[in-house]
C-alpha cells in the first residue's frame, strides 16, 4: 500500500532581504538567501506517529508547514494520499486542508470569541456543516477529550493542558486521517505533558490516525514516535527508530541528545541482550558442564533443549551436589530459580529482575526460546555510558 | 528655479469639477442633505424629553447609573439653555458624518490591511487628509457643494475617516498570526477568515477606531458653523463674532457635553474584552488630540 505522506525533495529558501539584493546589483557578494529546508525526503505510513525533531531554527516548523502548504516548498515533490499536493489550486488545497489534513498548534490558537464547543466545531462550520450536526460531533470530539462538560466555556477560562485538548478536539472533529501536530504540548509543564501524551497515545491506538508530531524534546519523541526524524539546519540527520537512534545516534549532534534521555525508559532488553557466554543442552553430563563453567569463571548455566528452548538453570553449587549423588543427566538438577523478560521490555521494567540468580537475566521469545542474556554489567554500563551505544 | 505653482493647478481642478461635474455634486449633495433631514427629524420629532428619557436609558445600558444620570442632567442642562434644537443639529451632522466615515473608512482599513500595496498608498492619503489645515479643503467644498450644511459633512467626513482607516487596519494586522494561520489550516476561504476570525478579533480596535471617528468629528463642529452648518458651532460663532462671552461658553458647553457623552457611550461598546485603549492610540502616528473643539 503506498504511504499516507511521501515527501521528496522539499526545500524551503527564503529570498534574501532587500537591503542584500540591493547588495547583490552591485556584484557583492551576498548569500543565496536562507535555506530553511533542504532537500528533506520521507514516507510517513498510514496510523503512523512519526515525529520530526529538532532545536528551534533545525527547520522542523517549516517542514511541517509544509506538509499543508502553509508555506509553498520551493522545490520537491509531496503527496498526501496519492494526491499530489503541490499541483492543487486554491480550492482543492483548501478542500484538502479541511476534510484530509488538520493541525494543532503549540500555542492553541483558539479563538477567543467562540466558546469551546464553537472552536471544536470550526474546521465543519468552514465546511459548511449546518449548525446543530456540527455542535453535535464537537460534542462527541470533546468527550472524546475528556472535556465534554467545559462545552459552553471559553477557551481563556480553561488551563492550558485543557485548552489543548480543545485544540486536538478541533482536529478530530472534522475526521481528518492526518494531523499536524506542532510541538503542541511543549508550552504545557511537565506532568500536564505527560498526560497529553498519555491522551495522544491512547487516542491513537483506537484512532489510527497517521500523525506527524514536531517536537525538541527527545524524550516527548522517544516515548512518542514509531520513528523519528532528526533535524538540524534544514537537513536530515538520522531518521530511525527511538531505540536505533540511541544505540547509534548518527553523529556528534544527535549523540548530545541522546546523553540527556532516560535510556531506562527507551531502550530495550533487546538492544543490550548478548549470546550467552555457556549454555548446557539436555543430556550432557553435569561434570562436563561443570568443567566448562570452572574455565568460564561462571557460577551457573542455563540448561536448554535441542531446539534452544529453556529448560531452567543449575548453579555451580547443585552441579556439584549431583555430581556427589552420581546423577548422569543436567536437566534433572536444573531449577526454576532464574527470571526471563522478553525482548521488548524496557530497561525500567528488567532492572529489578537482573542480578539476582546464579544466571545472567535470560531472554527469551513466546516460545521460551533463549534468545540471550543480560548480565548486570552490562546494564549498568548502558545506563552510566550515556554517550557511546553500550551494544549495537 | 521656474515658477511653479500648484495651487494654480488645484484651482483649475476644482473649477473644472465646478463646470463638468456639477451634477455629480448636487447628488451627493442632495443624498447628504436628505440624510441630514431624517435624521434631525427623528432627533427633534418627539418632545425633548422623550429623547432624553432614551439618551438616560442608552447610557444606563452602556455603563451604569452614573452615566445616566450625567446624561440625564446634561440634556436637561442643554435643554434649558434653550439649545436644544442647535444641539440636535450638531448630533445629525456628526452621526451623518461619521456614519459614512465608518462605512467607508473600516472596507478601506480591511483593504489596506489585506494588502501592503494599498497600505502604501492610503496611508500618505490619511496623512494628507489628517494635517491639511481644516480650511483649505472648506473652501473648495464650498465651492462645490454650496453653502449649508453639506459641505461641513463633507469636510468633517475627511477631516475624521483616518483614525477609522487606521484603527481597523491596525486591528486586523494585530490578530494572532497563529489564529490566523489555524484558520487558514482548516480550509477556510479569505472570506471566512476575514469574518469568523480577523474581524470579530479587531472588534475592539475598529471600536476605539469608531469612537475617535466620533471625537474627530465633533471638533469640527465651529467650523462646520462658519460655513453655515447651523448648530452649536453657529451658536459659538454668534458668541464670537459678537464678543458675546455667555453666548459662546453655552455653545461651547454643549460641544463639551455632546463629546462626553458620545465618547463614553461608544468606548463602552467592545465591553467584555476591552483592550486598553491607550494602546491602540498610541499607535496612531500623527493623531490630532481628539479634544472638543471650541468653549
Amino acid at each position: 500500500m503506498a504511504p499516507m505522506i511521501e515527501a521528496r525533495g522539499l526545500t524551503k529558501r527564503y529570498e534574501p532581504a532587500r537591503s542584500e539584493r540591493r547588495l547583490a546589483r552591485r556584484g557583492e557578494p551576498t548569500s543565496e538567501g536562507t535555506l530553511a529546508v533542504d532537500d528533506v525526503s520521507f514516507t510517513v505510513e498510514e496510523g503512523e506517529l512519526f515525529v520530526i525533531m529538532g532545536l528551534s531554527g533545525s527547520g522542523k516548523s517549516t517542514l511541517l508547514r509544509m506538509l499543508n502548504r502553509l508555506v509553498d516548498p520551493t522545490s520537491g515533490s509531496l503527496q498526501i494520499g496519492g494526491q499530489d499536493l503541490l499541483s492543487m489550486d486554491d480550492g482543492q488545497l483548501r478542500d484538502v486542508r479541511n476534510s484530509t489534513i488538520n493541525m494543532v498548534f503549540q500555542h492553541f490558537a483558539l479563538f477567543p470569541h467562540r466558546t469551546v464547543r464553537e472552536n471544536a466545531a470550526y474546521g465543519l462550520q468552514v465546511r459548511g456543516v449546518p449548525e446543530k450536526e456540527r455542535l453535535e460531533r464537537a460534542q462527541t470530539a470533546l468527550d472524546t477529550v475528556g472535556l465534554g462538560q467545559w462545552g459552553h466555556v471559553r477557551p481563556q477560562e480553561l488551563s492550558g493542558g485543557m485548552r489543548q485538548r480543545v485544540g486536538l478536539a478541533r482536529a478530530l472533529a472534522t475526521d481528518a486521517p492526518v494531523l499536524l501536530m506542532d510541538e503542541p504540548f511543549s508550552a504545557l509543564d511537565p506532568l500536564i505533558r505527560r498526560d497529553m501524551q498519555d491522551l495522544l497515545l491512547g487516542l491513537q491506538a483506537e484512532m489510527r490516525k497517521t500523525i506527524v508530531f514536531v517536537t525538541h524534546d527527545l524524550n516527548e519523541a522517544m516515548r512518542l514516535g514509531h520513528r523519528i526524524m532528526v533535524m538540524r539546519d534544514g537537513r536530515v540527520v538520522q531518521l530511525a527508530s527511538g531505540a536505533e537512534i540511541l544505540a547509534a545516534p548518527a553523529d556528534d549532534y544527535v549523540a548530545n541528545f541522546v546523553s540527556d534521555v532516560d535510556r531506562s525508559r527507551v531502550v530495550t532488553a533487546e538492544h543490550i541482550m548478548r549470546p550467552p557466554i555457556i549454555t548446557a543442552r539436555t543430556g550432557e553430563d553435569p561434570r562436563s558442564v561443570l568443567d566448562r563453567m570452572g574455565n568460564a569463571e561462571a557460577i551457573g548455566v542455563y540448561v536448554l533443549d535441542e531446539a534452544g528452548k529453556l529448560i531452567g538453570a543449575v548453579g555451580d553449587q547443585d552441579l556439584a551436589d549431583g555430581i556427589e549423588a552420581g546423577c548422569p543427566r543436567i536437566e534433572s538438577l536444573a531449577s526454576g530459580t532464574f527470571a526471563t523478560t522478553s525482548p521488548e521490555a524496557r530497561l525500567i521494567e528488567v532492572m529489578p529482575l537482573v542480578g539476582r540468580h546464579c544466571v545472567p537475566l535470560a531472554v527469551t521469545d513466546d516460545d521460551g526460546k533463549l534468545l540471550g542474556v543480560i548480565p548486570r554489567a552490562s546494564l549498568l554500563n548502558t545506563l552510566a555510558d550515556q554517550r557511546r551505544p553500550a551494544h549495537a | 528655479m521656474p515658477e511653479f505653482h500648484i495651487g494654480d493647478v488645484v484651482a483649475a481642478i476644482i473649477t473644472w469639477l465646478q463646470d463638468n461635474m456639477s451634477g455629480f455634486f448636487d447628488g451627493i449633495a442632495a443624498v447628504m442633505q436628505t440624510l441630514i433631514d431624517v435624521v434631525l427629524a427623528a432627533l427633534t420629532a418627539p418632545h425633548p424629553f422623550v429623547i432624553v428619557a432614551l439618551a438616560a436609558a442608552l447610557a444606563f445600558w452602556a455603563r451604569g447609573i452614573g452615566f445616566a444620570v450625567f446624561s440625564l442632567l446634561g440634556l436637561l442642562l442643554v435643554d434649558s439653555m434653550q439649545l436644544w434644537g442647535q444641539t440636535m443639529e450638531t448630533l445629525a451632522i456628526v452621526l451623518v458624518a461619521s456614519i459614512v466615515a465608518v462605512l467607508v473608512g473600516v472596507p478601506a482599513g480591511i483593504w489596506a490591511a489585506r494588502s501592503s500595496r494599498a497600505s502604501t498608498v492610503i496611508r500618505p492619503v490619511l496623512d494628507f487628509m489628517q494635517t491639511l489645515p481644516v480650511f483649505v479643503y472648506l473652501i473648495p467644498a464650498v465651492f462645490l457643494f454650496g453653502i449649508g450644511v453639506v459641505p461641513a459633512v463633507v469636510a468633517t467626513f475627511i477631516f475624521a475617516i483616518p483614525p477609522g482607516v487606521r484603527l481597523t487596519e491596525l486591528g486586523l494586522r494585530q490578530v494572532d498570526p497563529e489564529m490566523v494561520e489555524a484558520s487558514i489550516a482548516f480550509g477556510a476561504k479569505p472570506w471566512q477568515l476575514l469574518r469568523q476570525v480577523q474581524l470579530p478579533l479587531a472588534v475592539p480596535s475598529i471600536m476605539a477606531g469608531i469612537n475617535q471617528v466620533i471625537m474627530m468629528a465633533l471638533s469640527m463642529v465651529v467650523i462646520a458653523g462658519m460655513v453655515g452648518a447651523g448648530g452649536l458651532g453657529a451658536v459659538v460663532v454668534q458668541g464670537i463674532s459678537r464678543l458675546d462671552i455667555g453666548v459662546g461658553f453655552e455653545g461651547g458647553l454643549g460641544v463639551v457635553f455632546l463629546a462626553i457623552f458620545l465618547d463614553r457611550l461608544t468606548s463602552a461598546f467592545p465591553r467584555p474584552r476591552r483592550r486598553p485603549r491607550t494602546e491602540a492610540i498610541e499607535a496612531l502616528e500623527p493623531e490630532a488630540e481628539p479634544a472638543p473643539a471650541a468653549a
